[in-house]
């Protein structure tokens, strides 16, 4: 008798998504689990695929601004400055200093809200609502300086070829400091709670490990890698106004889902010091340069996302429309992670272990 | 009996209707924007709204994004699990016609060509206030499901 239900219970494959109260996007995980213990992991992707890189073929290269922008609603100025990047080394078109130091400023106030938004959703897999009620309460405020110097909350759409679209007067300067010390203090205050109670730790230390050998091996990027002990971080490469500001990439030694929480969270302080930085070496003067012509050749650009690496490769061809355009974005790379992570796992840890990699289906999938 | 039961239901729905959210293809700007709405900051439960994950327990269906072909299929197969009377919300100007993406090639356009909606609520990304504006709309349209019923 014993034997019979050994043998019944031997293998069992738990669907998971596409539709499911965690995931707020949709992914489909077919599980194999052994009792409770998850013993292989295969994803089925394409319920957001859209065909973004083909759609250089009916917009020219201004519009496809716009289009990448929309690759990914949270780090949407971060994939435009990518795109704008590679489009000006094309084009030869020197980018005013206050245009940079205006790019890095609202880039860092994506990576803020990214983070805080991720940290309240880490909070919800574990069953933590009131944690994350009080980070999408933060988050709000960084939201509403978005919508103050831009016009839109999300979709910010402040890059143009050739530098931004808008200004930060000295007023909307010192207000963004004084929020930004306000969040600060708030964030701070959410710390002990976020790493020393005793359910949040039984939750999150020793799950999902990756060491930091099969990180390099399976080329993952971004915080995940980050909490792998691996110091790699795309501004280091000094795009924008990143080279003249001083910062140190943000590493944990732990592996598993505690110290991607961790890295996050002082990545959060990170960018608040950073935008410190921007605003007291801010120089004066013009904000866009004038262009002419249009792109020939090819290139790649890399920036750093919140989630990691993201690369663009754009050919031109001298005409208004590219020829091609390709997009490798972070989320895609860390996907491999998973297969490392979960075997060996209990299936009630799925969810805690997905989100720890920060997953972006409509990066993903584009 | 019957008519005084109905007029219970029907008030209750009307204090407290469960809505079911599903990304089917957006760009995550709108998703985002759903969720801001049950933060405390806008807080949607003040009308009695509570998020669920089992389509069988909702009333209302919130859709942002474009339809594509793989997941037009999740889409219906969530809207016949739910039970009448539902009302279905599309958000977005992606969901209310395709927006940016309507010429790419997986994209099948809004999501009226797939299922029946009846409010919609535009905006790239739309903002919370717009998409509370439209829950409330939808709460009207219980009623007026109702009134229909009744006529019948």
């Amino acid at each position: 008798m014993q034997e019979a239900i050994q043998k019944t219970v031997q293998r069992t494959t738990i669907p998971f998504g596409p539709q499911h109260p965690v995931l707020p996007e949709p992914v489909h995980l077919k599980i194999t689990v052994e009792d409770e213990i998850i013993k292989e992991v295969v994803p089925a992707l394409g319920f957001v695929h859209r065909g973004l890189e083909k759609l250089i073929d009916i917009r020219d290269f201004h519009q496809m601004i716009q289009v990448v922008e929309r690759v990914c609603g949270i780090c949407s100025m971060i994939h435009a400055m990518c795109y704008v990047h590679g489009i000006e080394e094309l084009m030869k078109i020197e980018v005013p200093p206050r245009a940079k130091y205006l790019r890095v400023i609202w880039s860092e106030l994506h990576r803020i809200h990214s983070h805080l938004l991720w940290l309240g959703l880490f909070a919800d897999s574990f069953g933590f609502e009131s944690v994350f009620m009080q980070f999408w309460r933060i988050r709000e405020k960084i939201l509403n300086i978005d919508e103050a110097t831009t016009g839109n909350r999300i979709i910010v759409s402040v890059n143009v070829v050739g530098g931004v679209r808008k200004d930060l007067s000295q007023d909307q300067m010192r207000w963004i400091l004084d929020e930004l010390d306000q969040i600060e203090q708030m964030t701070t205050q959410l710390e002990s709670t976020l790493f020393e109670d005793y359910t949040v730790k039984k939750r999150t230390i020793g799950k999902g490990l990756l060491p930091s050998r099969q990180a390099v091996e399976l080329g993952i990027v971004g915080p995940t890698l980050r909490a792998s002990g691996v110091a790699q971080d795309m501004r280091q490469l000094g795009y924008a106004a990143f080279k003249e500001l001083d910062f140190e990439p943000v590493t944990e030694n732990n592996c598993d889902c505690w110290a991607r929480c961790r890295v996050r969270y002082r990545e959060v302080l990170q960018s608040i010091d950073l935008i410190r930085q921007a605003i007291s070496k801010i120089p004066a003067g013009e904000i866009n340069v004038k262009v002419k012509g249009r792109p020939q050749g090819e290139v790649i650009t890399r920036v750093e996302q919140p989630r990691g690496e993201l690369l663009y490769y754009i050919k031109a061809n001298g005409s208004k429309n590219l020829d091609r355009l390709r997009i490798r974005t972070p989320t895609f790379a860390n996907i491999p992670a998973l297969f490392t992570m979960l075997p060996g796992m209990w299936l009630s840890d799925v969810p805690v272990i997905v989100l720890s990699i920060d997953p972006c289906i409509s990066c993903t999938e584009r | 009996m019957k008519k005084m039961l109905g007029k219970i239901i029907a008030s209750t729905r009307m204090k407290s209707p469960w809505i079911l959210h599903f990304d089917c293809g957006s760009c995550n700007g709108c998703d985002i924007e759903v969720l801001a709405c049950l933060t405390p900051v806008y807080d949607i439960e003040r009308f009695g709204m509570v998020n669920v994950g089992n389509p069988m327990h909702a009333d209302i269906l919130l859709v942002t994004g474009t339809v594509n072909h793989r997941n037009k299929k999740v889409l219906t197969n969530l809207y016949d699990q739910m039970p009448a009377p539902k009302v279905v919300i599309a958000i977005g100007a992606c969901g209310l016609s395709g927006g940016i993406f309507r010429d790419a090639y997986n994209v099948v356009g809004g999501v009226d060509r797939v299922i029946p909606v009846d409010v919609y609520v535009p905006g790239c990304p739309a903002k919370p206030e717009a998409i509370i504006d439209g829950a409330v709309l939808a709460l009207k349209k219980f009623e007026v499901l109702r009134q229909q019923k009744l006529a019948v």
